[in-house]
């Protein structure tokens, strides 16, 4: 169990390391992040619709698109030099080389959130402030389950033909859970609901990411041997 | 007798009592109350569902024994499942609105079950595109929709479950519940009868469908 973490660590560090040199993919999704902020507060009449009947619903879905985006390279990163067969060589476990890469990507998806949700803050005039922990805690249950799917479906579609096109028609389905309990729960969190209406989301949110979490490490191996 | 047309023999008798079902719907089952001729539909729509629910728990199994056994037939049972369900599906999707229109005086709305099967729906529709987009490596192709069979049939009560707790205008369950079936036993007849008949028109498709993967596979 140790070694299966240890190596993980190496893998998450080796991509977070690349991530660090180049930036690039950060900041692309970023910008990419602020934008479709900045696209949502178009989408609305604001003398008609107040802004915190949609602001859950804009905050979510942003965060949805942002690690979509993020997803696709985790397993790109992999492709150039079939640095991937590279990594299957290594005496390491299948296991741990997903538990690597999710690690990497959850600490990616969630600096972007980190950066993304003051932005949101400023842009939307919600206040957050009094109900920051619970928040965090609640984008982090509704991150974590949707990543771990990602993850596994990134190492799938980077084999196949229109491989961008394909992640997202795969995964948004399995985006809709943690979607429609995050939704739910941070209306609550926004509307001054104190957090115990929401445990019977959070303890769903938990469900999910606890099942999926498990199902993706023991499929993983399924998608990288031949 | 191949397998083909023993399929082709198991849809032709399926069809031929989804006549019966038809004339029992039409002819010898009562009008329902308060949707009149509208509800019956009920008789197509609901069976169609079932299939299309019992074919992604098809491909679910199959996916897991496949990634078990590694046995290609696995393999093709699922795609065949797969675009069999699709099929169910597109006839659940399309009679479902033709009912609401009339009773719910909506074509769509964000009910629970809809959502479900709308997602069931774009589920398939990944399926069926991920196995088209994988080229190699040798064998990716039937592992990957394995692994794709298995996540989503885990996915759908977790969709289930989170769009209930938005509220739902379907009716609420009134076959399989703790307490007796709430139907007048004349449709209830009516209902499991056309159940047999979908469940007997999946297994034809199905077979069918087999045989042309098989067909492939070995061309």
């Amino acid at each position: 169990m140790s070694d299966l973490l240890r190596h993980a660590w190496v893998i998450a560090r080796k991509d977070l390391v690349i991530e660090l040199r180049s930036r690039t993919a950060f900041v692309s999704t970023l910008v990419f992040t602020v934008l479709v902020l900045i696209v949502f507060n178009f989408g609305r009449d604001p003398t008609a619709t107040a802004v915190l009947d949609l602001a859950p619903g804009i905050l979510c879905v942003t965060y949805t698109f942002a690690a979509m985006l993020a997803l696709n390279r985790a397993f790109q990163l992999e492709l150039e030099n079939q640095a991937l067969e590279g990594l299957l060589l290594t005496p390491i476990s299948r296991r741990s080389i997903y538990i690597g890469k999710l690690i990497a990507n959850l600490a990616f998806v969630g600096l972007v959130e980190a950066v993304g949700l003051p932005l949101f803050v400023v842009f939307f005039n919600v206040p957050v402030g009094h109900v920051l922990p619970a928040l965090a805690g609640l984008i982090a249950l509704s991150t974590v389950g949707f990543v771990a799917v990602g993850t596994l479906f990134s190492a799938m579609v980077i084999r196949t033909r229109f491989a961008e096109l394909m992640l997202p028609v795969l995964q948004l389905p399995f985006s809709i859970p943690p979607l429609v309990l995050a939704v739910l729960a941070t209306a609550k969190l926004f509307t001054g609901r104190p957090l115990e209406e929401s445990l019977g989301y959070l303890k769903l949110l938990a469900a999910y990411d606890i099942v999926f979490i498990g199902l993706s490490t023991l499929l993983f191996p399924a998608t990288v041997d031949e | 007798m191949t397998l083909a047309s023993r399929g082709r023999a198991v849809t032709a008798v399926a069809l031929l009592l989804l006549v019966g079902v038809y004339v029992r719907a039409l002819a010898f089952t009562p009008l329902e109350r308060f949707q009149g001729a509208a509800q019956k539909i009920f008789y197509l729509h609901v069976p169609a569902a079932w299939s299309a629910m019992l074919a992604m728990g098809m491909v679910g199994l199959a996916s897991v024994l496949y990634l078990l056994l590694k046995d290609q037939r696995f393999d093709r049972f699922a795609a065949a499942s797969a675009e069999v369900g699709t099929a169910f599906c597109v006839v659940m999707l399309t009679t479902g609105p033709l009912w609401a229109r009339p009773v719910w005086g909506t074509w769509w709305a964000w009910d629970a079950r809809l959502t479900l099967t709308l997602f069931l729906f774009f589920l398939y529709i990944g399926y069926l595109l991920l196995r088209q987009a994988v080229g190699d490596p040798p064998g990716a192709r039937a592992r990957y929709s394995a692994v794709l069979g298995i996540c989503g049939t885990v996915l759908l009560p977790f969709i289930h479950l989170s769009v209930y707790l938005f509220r739902t205008l379907h009716p609420q369950p009134i076959v399989l519940k703790p307490s007796a079936p709430s139907l007048p036993g004349v449709m209830l007849v009516t209902l499991l009868y056309s159940f047999g008949v979908f469940t007997l028109l999946y297994i034809g498709f199905v077979m069918q469908r087999y045989a042309v993967g098989e067909e492939s596979a070995h061309a």
